[in-house]
């Protein structure tokens, strides 16, 4: 009762309730817009949370994920372009519906499934994260790099593309982690003598780079593609016979995105593929998928909003971001002194619930946002990129520069944009850059310490019971993709 | 899927050095194995004071898995071969420019006047020739998100030309 009551403040706090409508806002218009999204967007908000408390900061990032994430839909109804990566199963059958006059039916649709699907996870969350959180008490040293390894191989095999590819990406991402000092020696390690990568590379620099910077130069080769905008009158709610024909799928989806939200991956993006799948698999009219399958829209929406709060379990219950944008969250905790674990949820009850409340209420704003606004949003998509991307450029180059005042930021923004650029052209994904240099500390430094517990035993590791769990699960996530590909052989 | 086909034998009747696989095969072996050299300039922490393993071990081990998978998804191409990607527009390289000329520009006379040339000179490649949206893009929005950021963080942008203006 207690923490119905904590979740119920931010509805008490006019900041917390402006803060809310203004991430709810801005998550949309970064979700519509194509190449932006909930995880550029909250990286290139980061600085401007200073201002704020860390509740409200938390709060502002949150309600963009959830509202980023739905946004994503708009487009990808209306243009067949989706908004964010999470929307791209959207187009399959939200465009050829609203092709056929029913833009207004399938954007309803989405909205509700998003809806729905973004509170059913936050209820996953309230009630999954205090259980994990409550697990991690057990965990050591050596449990929590198993673990770490684990997300890492998760992120590999079940993300978009190639799992060697995300492999790779992910190695990375860790190796840039070991610029500057190392935390436990002060030796320098990659500077080449430049005093600024003493303390490292910083992780909004990349954020923006791999994302923004990089989006613009994709945008550059695609000058001549022309948008064809379906009309849209209005957002209709839909009929008691579309709710009779999706509600299961909605639920089932909804079921599916929490589970692969949890799990260390693209969230919403492959939350969103298995979901339409799965819709198909189990639909009467699976022939009716990809022709404007009303199913098929509530299938892949449910999902992908369903990842946000899924992904936020791990994030708060361990510091193991469940997705590209609660690494930018889990940032956002650790600028502001928050230090996600089981001790959050012992010593921070009322920050916690809080956040949960704040996900459920930007659940509901999406809805009125989504339902009342979607065809003044949608209009967002006419600006053209020639004036739209170099005003996001000047957003991101002082974005960027202000957390830590240096201009070296602004280079290795741009740096870490070109190399996104070519890593996304020849099949190589960025998220498990950023989930890598986020784990990267955690990966070292659980590492070199189990060590020492072990006196350099690396077979010790083979007698905890939880880290050979995960060792086991992380063997099973790398053969997954190979069993995969030789029954699709067959 | 036909053209897909054709893009795919287009690219195995190239010589293997000019192949997307081996570009990047290359690449990041080339650079991985800078980096690997460069681990070996690490100091080292005298046994003593060693906690675990050396500061070195684990960036190495990095690399080397890296350079591993490189080689596997090289030998796989030989298998299935990459599609072969359109060849990059000008405006791209155009953009790639920008940024040269936004490093030297920042570097040298002023933050914000790299901003806005950078953004006239984009806006202008991409295709807008109307000079009210140049100015538009190039002046007046890089002015309100300098004058925002300055009063609503309180940053302080880099010394140069027109900055000091500005601030003095």
């Amino acid at each position: 009762m207690d923490n119905l009551l904590l979740m119920m403040a931010p509805l008490f706090s006019s900041k917390l309730l402006i803060v809310l409508i203004f991430g709810t806002l801005f998550g949309l218009i970064l979700g519509v817009l194509p190449g932006l999204g909930p995880t550029t967007g909250g990286a290139l908000i980061l600085p401007f949370t200073m201002t704020l408390d860390p509740l409200s900061a938390i709060v502002l990032l949150t309600s963009i994920y959830c509202a980023g994430t739905y946004g994503g839909a708009i487009t990808a109804v209306l243009i067949n372009t989706p908004g964010t990566p999470a929307a791209a199963a959207t187009c399959l059958d939200g465009y050829p519906l609203a092709q056929k006059g029913e833009a207004g039916r399938a954007l309803g649709m989405a909205t509700v499934s998003s809806t729905v699907g973004g509170i059913f996870s936050v209820i996953v969350l309230v009630f999954f994260a205090p259980v994990l959180a409550q697990l991690a008490y057990e965990f050591g040293q050596p449990e929590y790099f198993a673990l770490a390894i684990f997300g890492l191989t998760m992120l590999a095999s079940i993300g978009e593309g190639s799992p060697i590819k995300n492999l790779i990406a992910g190695a990375f991402g860790i190796l840039i982690s070991t610029i500057g000092k190392d935390f436990m020696t002060s030796i320098d390690r990659f500077t080449y003598g430049i005093n600024e990568l003493s303390v490292g590379i910083g992780f909004i620099p990349v954020v923006v780079g791999l994302f923004a910077i990089s989006e613009m130069l994709t945008q550059s080769t695609l000058l001549d593609q022309v948008f064809k905008r379906v009309a849209l009158k209005a957002v209709k709610l839909p009929s008691l016979n579309d709710y009779k024909k999706t509600w299961k799928t909605i639920l089932r989806s909804s079921g599916i995105g929490s589970f692969i939200g949890v799990l260390p991956a693209e969230g919403g993006t492959v939350a969103s593929l298995i979901g339409y799948s799965e819709a198909k698999r189990f639909s009467k009219e699976p022939e009716e998928f990809g022709k404007g399958s009303i199913e098929g829209i509530a299938g892949a929406e449910a999902a992908n909003n369903a990842a946000t709060g899924g992904a936020m379990v791990p994030t708060l219950a361990l510091g193991i971001p469940g997705s590209a944008t609660t690494a930018v969250i889990l940032t956002g905790l650790i600028i502001h002194g928050v230090r996600p674990g089981p001790d959050l949820f012992r010593e921070q009850p009322d920050f916690l619930y809080g956040i949960f409340g704040a996900m459920l209420i930007a659940n509901v704003l999406f809805f009125i946002f989504g339902f009342f606004g979607a065809k003044l949003f949608a209009r967002i998509t006419l600006v053209p990129n020639k004036i739209l991307w170099p005003m996001i450029f000047a957003v991101s180059v002082c974005g960027t520069y202000s957390l830590s005042q240096s201009i070296i930021d602004v280079w290795i923004m741009l740096f870490f944009g070109v190399l996104g650029f070519f890593m996304r052209r020849f099949g190589f994904s960025v998220v498990p850059v950023i989930i890598g240099l986020i784990l990267g500390e955690l990966v070292e430094g659980t590492l070199r310490q189990s060590l020492v517990i072990f006196d350099g035993n690396w077979l010790m590791f083979l007698t905890r019971p939880i880290a050979l769990t995960f060792f086991i699960l992380s063997l099973i996530a790398l053969t997954f993709p190979l069993l995969r590909s030789k029954k699709q052989k067959k | 899927m036909n053209n897909v086909r054709n893009k795919k034998r287009a690219n195995k009747s190239l010589p293997f050095f000019f192949k997307d696989e081996f570009k990047v095969f290359f690449v990041i072996i080339f650079v991985s194995t800078i980096l690997l050299v460069t681990t070996f300039t690490f100091d080292k922490v005298p046994p003593i004071l060693n906690r675990g393993i050396q500061p070195a071990t684990f960036p190495k081990g990095l690399l080397v898995l890296i350079m591993f998978l490189t080689a596997v998804i090289y030998y796989l191409s030989f298998k299935n071969p990459w599609k072969k990607e359109k060849k990059l527009p000008k405006p791209f390289f155009l953009t790639i420019l920008s940024f040269i000329l936004f490093i030297i520009i920042s570097k040298t006379l002023d933050f914000f006047l790299a901003i806005s040339v950078l953004s006239i000179f984009v806006s202008y490649n991409w295709g807008e020739k109307r000079i009210f949206y140049l100015l538009l893009v190039g002046i007046l929005f890089p002015l309100v998100v300098f004058i925002f950021f300055e009063m609503i963080l309180g940053l302080r942008f880099p010394p140069g030309i027109i900055t000091n203006l500005y601030y003095y």
